[in-house]
């Protein structure tokens, strides 16, 4: 009998923290089974950010590097320049590199650092409870917008991927999204390309996952699903935004 | 043939499995494990055709599965 098992090498064996319906869990698993399929788990680090997602450091079997809130890009840049030979992915949340380290992370970019970013998009700041992010979507009803986001007090919406897919020194750039699996089939191939393009020296790449949060949502884990698929996926629309054999939209 | 097993300790019981099973023989058992959650479990084991796909969405690794001939 052919066993069908889910655990990478280079994921430790111990249970996230994760609350159930968080789409981390996939994405933890993805990049790890990506580290392993390229042969680099000796030479990866990784650099883990400020949110729910500061405990990757545990779960990755890889040498990992906790950074202060937004700066895993920045730390990542001077990992990479004094050991060029490592494979350097920093994981990140919305709040941390859309908010706070979104300027850390646009001069990584400009920079063209030859780095991958694994960007998680859950429209709320997960860990703190529940506020609203950058990336929350107008009328979203979050602790600190109960009567739902709107343009005139809050702004509009960032959408990374389309921020970042003019500029020069980015090589890869990809919205996936972790709600059902052929998307992620299609979000572990995105990774993938990621990382091949900093193996391959070619410049900066960026992965961003859609995902949910059941909890700060007030939904259901099979709700938050529905609410991927009507609300947010059309305001964030899933494709290649960048690559170097040419860029535009490819669904 | 094909058999799948749930790590019934680490399930937190998020039901993802449920919407990925192509056969839907995938339910929630109405026993709780230690953490609280109702477990996911199948009832009909034989009609399960090894597809993996909830082993591909368990965002906690729960679900292993096995298929092929029995030797």
């Amino acid at each position: 009998m052919k066993k069908i098992t889910a655990r990478p090498y280079s994921l430790r064996d111990i249970p996230f923290h994760y609350c159930p319906g968080c789409m981390h869990g996939i994405a933890h698993r993805l990049v790890a089974e990506v580290i392993d399929e390229l042969g680099i788990h000796g030479r990866t680090i990784g650099i883990s950010s400020v949110g729910c997602s500061v405990f990757a450091k545990h779960y990755f079997n890889v040498d990992m590097i906790q950074a202060a809130h937004g700066r895993a890009p920045s730390i990542a840049t001077g990992v990479k320049r004094v050991l060029p030979d490592r494979v350097l992915f920093t994981y990140q949340g919305d709040g941390d590199l859309a908010a706070i380290g979104i300027g850390d992370f646009i001069h990584t970019a400009y920079r063209g650092e030859k780095i991958t970013t694994i960007f998680i998009n859950n429209t709320v700041y997960g860990m703190t409870g529940g506020q609203m992010a950058p990336t929350t979507l107008i009328g979203q009803v979050t602790k600190t917008t109960p009567f739902g986001r709107s343009v005139e007090i809050n702004g509009n919406p960032i959408r990374v991927c389309e921020l970042i897919a003019s500029v020069e020194g980015v090589a890869y750039v990809e919205r996936v999204s972790l709600h059902n699996p052929k998307e992620i089939i299609k979000a572990k191939k995105a990774i993938r390309k990621a990382f091949e393009m900093q193996l391959n020296g070619i410049g900066f790449s960026l992965v961003e996952a859609l995902s949910a949060c059941p909890t700060n949502l007030g939904l259901s884990p099979l709700e938050a699903v529905k609410w991927m698929e009507e609300k947010m996926i059309p305001f964030y629309p899933l494709g290649v935004y960048k690559s170097p054999a040419g860029g535009g939209l490819s669904a | 043939m094909a058999k799948v097993t749930f790590w019934e300790e680490r399930c937190k019981g998020c039901q993802l499995c449920t919407t990925a099973c192509p056969k839907k023989i995938i339910t929630m058992a109405s026993n709780i494990n230690e953490m609280g959650y109702h477990v996911a479990s199948v009832t009909e084991q034989k009609k399960c055709t090894g597809c993996g796909l909830c082993v591909i969405i368990c965002p906690d690794m729960v679900i292993e599965v096995e298929r092929g001939r029995e030797n």
